[in-house]
């Protein structure tokens, strides 16, 4: 199956909703609207036979110039069978950006859901254990942002150690 | 709503659960290696439930892959898995330069291979030797690092550096091989397939090591694609992917060698995967010592994305101006405004960068697709109804790398 024929599937199965699809170097990717992620995948998946999520992750495009929304989560899929790739990519925005977790079709989500949420603080509803995964539970902000200084907000400075004998 | 790590460890409180306890395992513990922290639900010493609390080597590398430009930024993927740093230099450049376009030369995609299969036995050395000393095979784990110094001084001569040799650049090498370098890989040859054998002999069959190995941490093929594991550990499950089959990089489509698999996937399936592929790797490696075309390492300076030689730069104003231009950082590479993914066999696994771009010198974002950590999520997965005994068996397994892993 090749870039050419999902293109056309996709665009049949999914007529109203305009995807944009592209591709650079040996890249091939569709945009997707994040309202619609959730159905799109399931149907790659159950279509197209992409059963690995090879990568999940974000990024903040707050100061990238001629970006018209603040985060994009991407999904790197591979089809084992035949190697095929694909990438699904979203955007979000503030002040919530949420977006349904895809823990369901593939269980290599998990960490990685954690990890965008860690980082980004992008909520994937129906993940079953969304909390921090790299950071302690205790911090609060979202380093990975683009407005958080590459040098920290003062958290190693100000950060309580117990000794023995309060512990 | 977001949890924290208290939410998460089941209640042993109620009276039906009341047999159960639970057991910190970590993070300074001598089986973790480094800093890995397990909270174990223990029905006796039968493990119910694990929850793995990661994070405390973070480091912050992909924030700092915001900020330093794509040479500088080798110095900090080399310290990702530290135990092939070559390995990362190779991927993240090969993001790179996908991004840029660049076809490397001859000679430097020779190199490259060399090194890439020099760090797979490195990282397959390390991994099966320490799974073996975790079991108590402490001979083993002497003979593996014996050999694998050999390895250590083959990034020396080339490039000054034992352990982090920060060898690649975008384009090309640090610097070209020398005669001394040929015949230190040409002497490694000879001496792996006896260390080899010497390893093999001590494990294959030896009686601990086969019962505390075999049919423990089984991953079945449905739950290694399911939950994303890619090289050796899915090959020891029977997924037969091996990204320098399925999309030949450098100059791997001219050799011959095999992708190494097995159906059983446990811990002894990939402990046999990682020796086999050793020998993959060595052929590799003798098939290329020999054929290495001559040439220059480095691009054509005039595609103006590679630093010129020292010579040029002292000796011809457009060595200088192109000096002048990739170093001053209000100048830097000029690169296409675009994302990309690309993905390289490391020794773990799929090893990918995902660079987001925006013209300049300077990746806007660089994430990194550390196999470690992924295969740390299936931990918790392999461990259920094994004893505590076998933990060391399935982490020294499935090769975590700390620094990999928290990044």
């Amino acid at each position: 199956m090749s870039f050419a024929d999902i293109k056309e599937k996709l665009n049949a199965k999914f007529q109203n909703l305009n995807l944009e699809f592209s591709s650079f170097r040996d890249n091939d990717r569709v945009l997707v609207p994040s309202s619609d992620l959730f159905e799109i995948l399931s149907y790659l998946k159950t279509t197209f036979c992409f059963d690995m999520l090879i990568d999940l992750s974000a990024a903040d495009y707050l100061h990238l110039q001629g970006a018209t929304h603040r985060y994009g989560v991407w999904y790197a899929l591979l089809n084992v069978e035949n190697g095929e790739r694909l990438i699904v990519k979203s955007h979000l925005d503030d002040p919530d950006p949420r977006l349904s977790s895809v823990y369901d079709l593939w269980k290599g989500a998990d960490w990685m859901e954690r990890e965008v949420y860690d980082m980004y603080g992008i909520e994937f509803e129906g993940h079953p254990d969304l909390r921090r995964i790299l950071l302690p539970d205790e911090f609060v902000a979202f380093p990975l942002r683009k407005d958080y200084p590459l040098r920290g907000m003062g958290e190693r400075h100000n950060f309580q150690s117990v000794i023995r004998s309060e512990s | 709503m977001p949890l924290n790590l208290a939410d998460a460890i089941p209640d042993t409180s109620s009276p039906e659960r009341e047999f159960l306890w639970t057991l910190n395992f970590g993070p300074q513990h001598p089986a973790t290696h480094t800093t890995l922290r397990l909270i174990l639900t223990l029905d006796g010493e039968v493990v119910v439930h694990a929850i793995p609390d990661i994070g405390f080597l973070h480091s912050g590398f992909e924030k700092l892959g915001e900020h330093l430009d794509f040479n500088q930024y080798v110095t900090i993927v080399d310290r990702m898995n530290y135990i092939s740093p070559v390995s990362n230099e190779i991927s993240w450049h090969h993001a790179v330069e996908k991004l840029l376009d660049i076809d490397l030369t001859p000679r430097c995609k020779y190199i490259r291979t060399i090194f890439a299969e020099l760090m797979r036995i490195h990282d397959h050395l390390v991994c099966c030797g320490a799974a073996a000393l975790d079991l108590g095979a402490f001979t083993a784990f002497l003979y593996a690092f014996n050999l694998r110094e050999k390895i250590n001084d083959i990034s020396e001569v080339a490039s000054g550096q034992r352990f982090h040799p920060s060898y690649t650049r975008v384009g090309g090498l640090l610097c070209d091989v020398d005669d001394v370098w040929i015949t230190k890989v040409r002497a490694f040859i000879k001496l792996f397939y006896a260390a080899y054998a010497d390893l093999m002999k001590l494990l294959q069959r030896n009686r601990i090591f086969v019962d505390r190995t075999r049919g423990v941490g089984v991953l079945t093929k449905e739950e290694a694609i399911n939950r994303s594991a890619t090289g050796p550990i899915a090959r020891a499950s029977g997924v037969t992917r091996d990204l320098r089959k399925d999309q030949p990089y450098l100059a791997y489509k001219d050799f011959d060698f095999k992708v190494v698999c097995s159906t059983e996937g446990d811990c002894y399936a990939r402990f046999l995967v990682r020796m086999e592929e050793m020998v993959q790797s060595i052929k590799i490696i003798t098939q290329a010592i020999e054929n290495i075309p001559s040439g220059p390492i480095n691009i054509d300076v005039n595609s103006k994305f590679v630093v010129p030689n020292q010579m040029s730069v002292y000796r011809s104003i457009e060595g200088l101006i192109q000096h002048f231009e990739l170093h001053m950082t209000n100048r830097q590479l000029e690169t296409p405004k675009e994302e990309i993914y690309a993905a390289t066999e490391s020794p773990n696994g799929e090893l990918g960068f995902y660079i987001v771009s925006d013209g300049s010198g300077v990746a806007y974002r660089a994430r990194t697709r550390p196999p470690s950590f992924i295969h740390f999520s299936l931990f918790p997965h392999l461990i259920v109804g094994h004893q505590i005994s076998d933990i060391p068996a399935v982490l020294g397994s499935i090769n975590i790398i700390a620094a990999e892993l928290d990044r």
